[in-house]
C-alpha cells in the first residue's frame, strides 16, 4: 500500500451515475456554493475567497485566478466569461472527465466566476473532439436554465447569467486563450498580441475571463469551504487538490485527484503508479504535458508541487504526466512532439511557422542518421533564437522540450550524425548552411 | 497625455497610445518592419520590429505595442539581431530562385533587408508553394509570400473587396482568394491593391507594354487618372524612349488617399494602341454619299447574319482596314483650312445657328472653355454641349432650381462624418469604385447605409437596408418617404424656417403617398419604407449620394427634385456628414460644365440669355453674342436628322454609341452636310465625318480638371502624342483662328485665368497653388486650405438666399412593359470598361476581363426563355435589335434585363428611346420595354458543356 492516498474532492462523486444530472447533483450538495454567494457574499467577496485560497490556474500556466479576476475593469461594457474546455494538450484528460461526470460542478464554478467578474454571458468553448463532453454539458445547461439557475435572475436574485456552449473544430492553437477568443468570435482561430490581456480587452474587445474548467470547479469547493480550508490541502505554491494524468509506461495509469507537496515525483510514479510496468526503467519523464521540459530518471526526487518541480527544470502544466522507459529513443520523442508542434502552429507569425518546421525537419535528419556535424548546434541556435520573439507560446511548447532532450540524451542525437554527412561542411544562421530536407 | 519612454538610451515623449515603432522614428531609431505599413492596421505578425523591453521575458511587436511612461526599450541588442538574423534567413531561404520582385521593379523589401544585414542567400531557394497565373493583370507566386498580410488588410481594410485570407496552418498556409480559388475564378476585382501593398514578389503586376523596371529607371509624372469622376490621384512611371508607360501608382492626395480600380491601374495603354491616330484624315471623294463604314455601325445585327464576309470574327473593335480606306491622309493645314472654310460657308448660308458643337467631359477645362467659346464666338450659336446632358443634366437642372448649384455639396469622403448615407441609383462599386471603397469603409465604421436601387448593386452588399424598389417608382417612394417624416415631427422646422421656402407646397403634395400606397406601387413592404424614413430623419447627419439611376428618366428632373427636398426638410445641409451628392460619372464632367460647355450657360451657370452677362461676355470676347440658349444634345441630332442642323465639329465624343435611339443617330449621322470629328481612334462616329482630326489623350496634355468632390487638379503631360497628333486645346485654337475668331494663347493656364476672370467659382486658384493634391473649389486661402468641403452652411447662392421647394407628383416611364416587349432594360457600365469602350476595350488587361457584349439577367428568366449562361440572344425593342451573350446574376429583379452600352457589335442603345426629360433633357436609359430571344438552337443541357467559364460577381 503506498503512502500516497487520493485525496478526491472534484471528483468525489464522480463514481455516482447521477452525479451528472441536475438532481443527483444537487443531492450531493450542488449549488449550494452559488446560493450562498448569491445570497450571502458580494462579487468582490467571491473574487477575495478565491485570491486568498491561493488557486492557480490549472490549464498550464498557473496564474493566481483571483488575480486575474481582479484584472477586469470598472467599464461599461458588457463582459464575458470564457471557459477554456478546449483540453488539447497531448497526455490530459482531466477537465473530461469533471464534463462527462459531473457537469454542474463547472457550470456552478462559472456561475460564481460570473458573479464575482460581472459577466452576463460565459461560452464554454469545448473541444471539439470531445462529443460526449459537449453533449453532457449541454444537458446540464438545460436542466439548469429550467431550473432558473441559468438564465434571468437566477435563484430569485438580480443576478443573471446565460451559460452556451462552443465546440472547437479541432486546432490546437484554439485552446491558448486568445486564440479560443477569436475563434469564438468567428474568425480563424489566431492568438492576439498581449497586451492588452483578455481581462481588459478580450472577446469583442469586452473585458474577458478566460479560466480552465479545473480551475472553476475548484472555486466551488473554495465558496462551499472558504479559503482557509482550500489553503489547508496541498502545500504553498500548490494549494487544493489538483487532477493528474498519467499515462504511457507506467503500470496504473489514470486521472488521479491528489494533494501536493506531500511526496515526490519518484514516489507517485514508483509507488503510487507501479513503475513502469514493462520491466524496464524509467529513461524520461514529462511532468506536465509535452510542451515542458523532459525530467531524466535522477531528477525525480523533487518534490510533487509547482515550485519544485519548476526548481528542477520544468512544470507540472496542464497535469499530464508522461513516462517513457528506456526502449524508447529520446530522438524519436523529440521528432513526435517537433511534429505535434509544427503541425499544429497556426502560421500566424513568422518564427514559429517556419522556425517550428525548420526544426521538425532537423530532427527527423537525427532520426533518420543522416544528420551533418554540427546539426545540434545548429538545432540549439534556431531553436534559442525562436524563443521569445512569437506572438504566443506555442513556439516555446516546441523549443523548451526538445532542447531538453539535446541537452539530456546528447548522445542518442550525436549517434544521429552519419560519416557521410560529418564530410559536408556545417552551416547555421551565421555562417554557411547546407539543404535542410 | 503624453508618456516618456527610453529607446536605445535615447528619451522621446510621444501622445499616449503611440506604438514603440512610431516613438522610435520620432526619436530617429530606425525598427526594421515587413508586416507593418503606416497606412494599414498594426498586426505583428512578421516580427522583425521585436524588440525588447526592460523587464519582459518575451520581446514586444514594436509596430503594435504601445509605449508606456518610463519604458525601457532596446532596438539592437544581440537578442534582437539574433533574432531579426534569424528571420530574414528562414524567409530568404524560402524564396524562389529569382524574386519576381527583384526581376522587375526591385523594390523587394525582403532583399533590401537582407543586403542592410548582409544576410546572404546561403540556403537552397525555393519551396513548392504553388504560382497563380489566372489573373490577366496579376501575377501570384506564393514562394515570395511571406505572409506579413499586407495584401489582406489593403484588399480587406483599404479597398473593404474581402477577398484575400489566408488558407492552411502552420507551414502550409498560403493566402488565399475567397475559399483558395486561383485570382482570377475569384471574386477579386482587379484594383491591384494587394499588389501596391506586396513588399515581396508575391503579387506583382503582369508586364503589359514594356518590361517592368525599377522605379529609378523611368520617369515618373504625377497627374490624375483619366476615367471617372473621382479623380484618383495617380504617379504615371514613363519609358520616355519608348513613349510608354511601364505601371502606375496610387499617389495619395486628400480625396483618393492613393487608392484606384483596376482601369485607373491597368486601363493605362489605349494612350499607345497602334489603332492611335497620327495624322489629318480627308474623307475621300469616292466614299460620299457619307454613311456608315464598318459592319457594326452599319447594322446592329448585321454581322451575326453573315452579310460581310470579310469581317474575320464577330465582336471586338473597328476592322481599320475596313474604314480606313474611305480617308486619306493630309497635313493638318490643308484639314483646318478645309474644316474651317465648310464651316464658314454653312454659316453664312445658313446662319451660325445651323453650326453645333459636342464638348467633351474627357478634355481639360481650358479645352471645355475653348470649345464652347468657339462655338458661342466663332460659330455665332449656343448649340454646344457634352456628354453630361446624358448623366446628370437632369440633377443640376433640379439643383440650380432648388439651391442654386450644380455642383456637390460635400465630397465623397465626408461620409465617415454621416450616421445616414442614402446612397440611391448608383452603382458605385463598378463606376465609382474608389469613392465606393470610402462607402464600404464608413459602412464599417458604423455609418448605415441605406441603398435604394431595382439592381442589387455591389454596395447593396454593404447595406444596413436594401430596397430593391421596382423601377422607375423613385418619386412615389421618396415622397412616401416625406410623408413619414412629416406625419413623425421629424422635420428641421428651424431650419426650413430659415433656409427654405415653399415648404408647404411639399407637404400637400406628398399627403397621399402613405406608405401603404407607396408599398404596391414600389413593390417594397410599407414598413420598410417607415423604417427608411425614421431612419433617416432621425439621424444626426444624413448624406445622399446618387448617380444615373436617378437622373436617366424622362422625369430624372423629379427624381433629384424628391431627394433634394429629403435632405432640405431634415436640415442635412452645410454640416459634415450631410449634404447632397450626385456622383459625376466622367474625369472631367463637373469641370466641362463648370467651364460652360452648355448650351443655356457661360462658364460657372451664367444664363447666355441674362443681357448684363451678355454684355460681360461681348465685352470681353470682342463680339456680339446669340441672347438664344442653344439645343441641347439629342436636339441638336434630331435637328441633323432633320437638316436644321449642318454642319458639327465634334471633340471626344461618339454619340453613336452613346446617345438613344442608334438607328436615329446613324441617319442622323449621315445626314450631316459637314462633320469634323477630333478624337484619338476612329470611332464609329468618326465614320460620318468629313474631316478627323487627331488629338492627345488625357495624358498627353496640361491643364485641370475638377473631379466629382469639385477638386480641381492639374493633369500633365506624362507621354507625347503620337505622330502629328496635337493637343486638343492647340487644335481648339487653330480651328477658330481659321474661321475668322482669332485664339492666340499659348499656355492653358492663361485660359484657366480667363475662365477666372469671367466666372468666379475658381477663384483664387493658380497651377502652382494647385500644386500636385489640388484644391476643393471654393478655394478662400490655396495657400493654407484645401478649399470648401461643406457647402452653404449659411444660405443659398439663389436670389433670396434660400432653397426653394419644389413638389413633384409620380408619372410613368414613357414606354411600359407589354406582351409584345415583356422585359425592362435597364442600360449601364461595367466595371472594367468605360463608356463607349473607345479607352478600355483598347487596354489589354480590361478587355482580357471583359472582352464581350453580355446581358444580364436572373436565372429563372433565362430559364423561362431556354436560354443558359453563354447563350446568344436576340434583344428587341421597338427601335431595333441587338445579339449579345447571356450571363446569369442574382442582382437582377425578375423581368427586368441589364445591358452595358460599350460594345458596338450590341450597341444598347439601339434599344433605348430618344425621349428626353422636359426640364433636363436627359434621354430614358434605365427605363426600355424589350423582348428577349434565344437565338441557337439545341437543349440547353448540351449547351452549357460549351459555353465556358464565366465570371461572376
Amino acid at each position: 500500500m503506498s503512502k500516497i492516498q487520493e485525496h478526491r474532492v472534484m471528483l468525489k462523486y464522480a463514481d455516482d451515475p447521477e452525479q451528472a444530472t441536475l438532481a443527483g447533483y444537487r443531492h450531493n450538495g450542488g449549488y449550494k456554493a452559488l446560493e450562498k454567494a448569491l445570497e450571502s457574499m458580494t462579487p468582490d467577496q467571491v473574487t477575495e475567497e478565491v485570491l486568498a485560497s491561493g488557486l492557480r490556474g490549472r490549464g498550464g500556466a498557473g496564474f493566481p485566478t483571483g488575480r486575474k479576476w481582479q484584472f477586469v475593469p470598472e467599464t461599461d461594457k458588457p463582459k464575458y466569461l470564457a471557459v477554456n474546455a478546449d483540453e488539447s494538450e497531448p497526455g490530459t484528460c482531466k477537465d473530461r472527465q469533471i464534463m462527462e461526470l459531473d457537469p454542474h460542478q463547472m457550470l456552478e464554478g462559472s456561475l460564481l466566476c460570473c458573479y464575482a467578474i460581472g459577466a452576463e454571458t460565459a461560452y464554454i468553448y469545448i473541444r471539439g473532439e470531445y462529443p460526449h463532453s459537449i453533449k453532457a454539458t449541454e444537458r446540464a445547461i438545460e436542466e439548469a436554465r429550467e431550473a432558473g439557475l441559468v438564465g434571468k435572475n437566477i435563484l430569485g436574485t438580480d443576478f443573471s447569467c446565460d451559460v452556451w456552449v462552443h465546440p472547437g473544430a479541432g486546432a490546437y492553437i484554439c485552446g491558448e486563450e486568445t486564440a479560443l477568443l477569436t475563434s469564438l468570435e468567428g474568425n480563424r482561430g489566431y492568438p492576439r498580441i498581449k497586451p492588452p490581456f483578455p481581462a481588459v480587452e478580450g472577446l469583442w474587445r469586452c473585458p474577458t475571463i478566460v479560466n480552465n474548467v479545473e480551475s472553476l470547479a475548484c472555486v466551488v469547493h473554495i465558496i462551499n469551504n472558504g479559503a482557509e480550508w482550500f489553503k489547508g490541502l496541498g502545500c504553498e505554491g500548490s494549494t487544493g487538490t489538483r487532477l493528474f494524468c498519467v499515462s504511457g509506461h507506467i503500470a496504473r495509469p489514470g486521472v488521479y485527484e491528489l494533494e501536493c507537496g506531500k511526496f515526490t515525483l519518484r514516489e507517485l510514479l514508483e509507488d503510487f503508479c507501479g513503475g513502469t510496468g514493462t520491466g524496464r526503467p524509467i529513461k524520461g519523464v514529462m511532468p506536465g504535458g509535452s510542451s515542458f521540459q523532459v525530467l531524466t530518471p535522477d531528477e525525480l526526487d523533487c518534490t510533487f508541487d509547482s515550485d519544485s518541480v519548476q526548481k528542477a527544470g520544468s512544470s507540472l502544466g496542464s497535469g499530464a504526466i508522461m513516462v517513457f522507459d528506456d526502449s524508447v529513443s529520446a530522438v524519436e520523442v523529440a521528432l513526435n512532439i517537433a511534429e505535434f508542434y509544427s503541425h499544429e502552429s497556426c502560421g500566424q507569425c513568422t518564427p514559429c511557422r517556419e522556425g517550428s518546421d525548420w526544426v521538425r525537419k532537423l530532427v527527423a535528419r537525427f532520426c533518420r542518421g543522416e544528420a551533418r556535424e554540427g546539426d545540434i548546434e545548429l538545432l540549439m541556435d534556431v531553436t534559442d533564437r525562436m524563443d521569445g520573439t512569437t506572438i504566443c507560446a506555442l513556439a516555446e511548447a516546441l523549443v523548451w522540450p526538445v532542447q531538453s532532450y539535446v541537452r539530456k540524451f546528447r548522445s542518442e542525437f550525436e549517434a544521429g550524425i552519419t560519416r557521410r554527412a560529418a564530410e559536408h561542411e556545417f552551416g547555421g544562421f551565421s555562417k554557411p548552411v547546407e539543404s535542410v530536407p | 497625455m503624453s508618456v516618456t519612454l527610453t529607446i536605445d538610451d535615447r528619451q522621446v515623449t510621444v501622445p499616449e497610445g503611440t506604438t514603440i515603432w512610431d516613438a522610435a522614428c520620432q526619436a530617429g531609431v530606425e525598427i526594421p518592419v515587413l508586416c507593418h505599413d503606416p497606412k494599414l492596421r498594426p498586426v505583428g505578425v512578421c516580427r522583425m520590429c521585436a524588440v525588447e523591453v526592460e523587464g519582459a521575458r518575451v520581446m514586444a511587436a514594436a509596430c503594435v505595442r504601445e509605449a508606456e511612461d518610463g519604458m525601457v526599450v532596446r532596438t539592437a541588442t544581440e537578442k534582437v539581431e539574433r533574432c531579426r538574423g534569424m528571420l530574414t534567413e528562414l524567409l530568404l531561404s524560402e524564396q524562389p530562385k529569382q524574386s519576381p520582385k527583384e526581376a522587375t521593379t526591385g523594390d523587394d523589401k525582403l532583399f533590401e533587408l537582407a543586403r542592410a544585414y548582409g544576410v546572404k542567400v546561403r540556403l537552397p531557394q525555393g519551396n513548392s508553394r504553388p504560382q497563380d497565373d489566372s489573373s490577366p493583370a496579376i501575377a501570384v507566386d506564393h514562394q515570395a509570400c511571406i505572409l506579413c498580410d499586407q495584401c489582406i488588410r489593403a484588399c480587406n481594410d483599404i479597398q473593404n473587396n474581402d477577398v484575400i485570407g489566408r488558407t492552411g496552418k502552420g507551414y502550409t498556409t498560403r493566402i488565399s482568394f475567397d475559399l483558395d480559388n486561383a485570382m482570377g475564378k475569384s471574386t477579386c476585382v482587379t484594383c491591384g491593391e494587394c499588389v501596391a501593398a506586396c513588399p515581396t514578389g508575391a503579387l506583382i503586376n503582369k508586364e503589359i507594354e514594356v518590361p517592368l523596371r525599377p522605379r529609378e529607371q523611368l520617369k515618373t509624372v504625377p497627374s490624375v487618372c483619366p476615367y471617372c469622376g473621382v479623380g484618383c490621384a495617380i504617379d504615371y512611371h514613363v519609358d520616355e524612349k519608348e513613349n510608354k508607360v511601364v505601371f502606375v501608382d496610387g499617389r495619395d492626395n486628400p480625396g483618393s488617399g492613393g487608392r484606384l480600380c483596376v482601369k485607373g491601374r491597368y486601363g493605362y495603354d489605349y494612350t499607345a494602341h497602334p489603332h492611335r491616330l497620327q495624322t489629318p484624315l480627308i474623307r475621300v471623294d469616292s466614299a460620299y454619299p457619307k454613311g456608315p463604314l464598318s459592319a457594326a455601325v452599319q447594322s446592329s445585327t448585321g454581322e451575326y447574319e453573315g452579310k460581310r464576309k470579310r469581317k474575320r470574327k464577330p465582336g471586338g473593335i473597328v476592322d481599320y482596314d475596313e474604314v480606313m480606306p474611305a480617308f486619306r491622309e493630309a497635313t493638318w493645314d490643308e484639314a483646318l483650312d478645309f474644316a474651317a472654310q465648310r464651316l464658314r460657308e454653312i454659316k453664312e448660308q445658313h446662319g451660325g445657328g445651323a453650326l453645333a458643337g459636342f464638348g467633351s467631359a474627357k478634355c481639360t477645362n481650358e479645352e471645355a472653355y475653348l470649345f464652347q467659346k468657339l462655338v458661342r464666338a466663332g460659330f455665332g450659336t449656343n448649340n454646344v454641349d457634352h456628354c453630361t446632358r446624358l448623366c446628370h443634366a437632369s440633377s443640376v437642372v433640379a439643383l440650380l432650381e432648388m439651391i442654386g448649384s450644380g455642383a456637390v455639396t460635400t465630397t465623397f469622403g465626408d461620409i465617415k462624418n454621416a450616421d445616414v448615407a442614402l446612397i440611391t441609383g448608383t452603382n458605385t462599386t463598378s463606376n465609382h469604385p474608389v469613392a465606393a471603397s470610402f462607402f464600404k469603409e464608413a459602412a464599417r465604421a458604423g455609418t448605415k447605409l441605406i441603398v435604394v436601387d431595382p439592381i442589387r448593386t455591389g454596395i447593396a452588399d454593404y447595406a444596413w437596408r436594401f430596397i430593391q424598389i421596382r423601377s422607375s417608382t423613385d418619386v412615389t417612394f421618396y415622397n412616401a418617404v416625406m410623408h413619414v417624416i412629416i406625419e413623425e415631427g421629424l422635420v428641421d422646422e428651424a431650419y426650413v424656417q430659415k433656409h427654405t421656402y415653399d415648404f408647404d407646397k411639399v407637404k400637400e403634395s406628398v399627403k397621399g403617398y402613405t406608405p401603404d400606397v407607396a408599398a404596391g406601387i414600389c413593390g417594397v413592404p410599407a414598413e420598410a419604407i417607415r423604417e427608411i424614413a425614421l431612419a433617416y430623419g432621425r439621424a444626426r447627419a444624413a448624406v445622399t449620394y446618387w448617380g444615373m439611376g436617378m437622373s436617366q428618366h424622362v422625369y430624372g428632373t423629379d427624381n433629384c427634385r424628391c431627394i433634394i427636398s429629403l435632405c432640405l426638410m431634415t436640415g442635412n445641409m452645410g454640416k459634415h456628414g450631410a449634404g447632397l451628392h450626385p456622383l459625376r460619372g466622367q474625369n472631367n464632367v463637373q469641370g466641362a460644365s463648370d467651364a460652360g460647355l452648355i448650351p443655356m450657360v457661360f462658364n460657372d451657370y451664367q444664363s447666355v440669355a441674362d443681357d448684363a452677362i451678355r454684355a460681360k461676355y461681348e465685352k470681353h470676347w470682342g463680339l456680339e453674342l446669340d441672347p438664344k440658349p442653344g439645343l441641347t444634345m439629342v436636339e441638336i441630332i434630331t435637328g441633323a436628322l432633320e437638316g436644321t442642323v449642318k454642319g458639327m465639329y465634334m471633340v471626344g465624343e461618339n454619340p453613336f454609341l452613346s446617345d438613344p435611339n442608334t438607328n436615329k443617330v446613324r441617319r442622323a449621322l449621315a445626314n450631316l452636310d459637314f462633320l469634323v470629328v477630333q478624337d484619338i481612334f476612329l470611332t464609329e462616329t468618326a465614320e460620318f465625318a468629313d474631316v478627323i482630326l487627331p488629338s492627345s489623350s488625357a495624358l498627353e496634355k496640361l491643364g485641370t480638371v475638377t473631379n466629382t468632390d469639385r477638386r480641381v487638379q492639374v493633369v500633365r503631360p506624362v507621354l507625347t502624342p503620337p505622330g502629328e497628333a496635337r493637343e486638343d486645346w492647340r487644335v481648339i485654337c487653330d480651328l477658330s483662328t481659321r474661321i475668322g475668331y482669332p485664339m492666340p494663347y499659348e499656355h492653358p493656364e492663361e485660359v484657366f485665368q480667363e475662365m477666372i476672370e469671367l466666372g468666379g467659382a475658381y477663384k483664387n486658384l493658380t497651377y502652382e497653388n494647385l500644386g500636385l493634391s489640388g484644391k476643393l473649389y471654393p478655394c478662400d486661402d490655396p495657400e493654407n486650405s484645401d478649399g470648401t468641403v461643406v457647402m452653404f452652411g449659411d444660405g443659398f447662392p439663389t436670389e433670396n438666399g434660400k432653397a426653394r421647394f419644389v413638389p413633384v407628383q409620380q408619372s410613368g416611364p414613357e414606354e411600359l412593359p407589354d406582351e409584345e416587349y415583356p422585359f425592362v432594360l435597364i442600360t449601364g457600365r461595367m466595371l472594367e470598361h468605360w463608356h463607349t469602350g473607345v479607352m478600355t476595350r483598347r487596354s489589354r488587361t480590361l478587355d482580357a476581363i471583359e472582352p464581350e457584349a453580355i446581358v444580364e439577367m436572373l436565372g429563372e428568366d433565362l430559364q423561362k426563355l431556354g436560354v443558359v449562361e453563354g447563350d446568344l440572344v436576340q434583344v428587341s425593342s421597338r427601335r431595333g435589335s441587338i445579339r449579345l451573350k447571356a450571363r446569369e446574376t442574382h442582382r437582377m429583379q425578375p423581368g427586368s434585363i441589364f445591358i452595358p452600352f460599350h460594345f458596338r457589335e450590341a450597341a444598347a442603345n439601339v434599344l433605348t428611346s430618344e425621349k428626353l426629360d422636359p426640364d433636363g433633357k436627359i434621354p430614358e436609359f434605365k427605363f426600355s420595354a424589350v423582348k428577349v430571344e434565344r437565338v441557337v438552337a439545341g437543349a440547353p443541357s448540351e449547351r452549357r458543356a460549351a459555353s465556358g467559364a464565366v465570371r461572376r460577381r
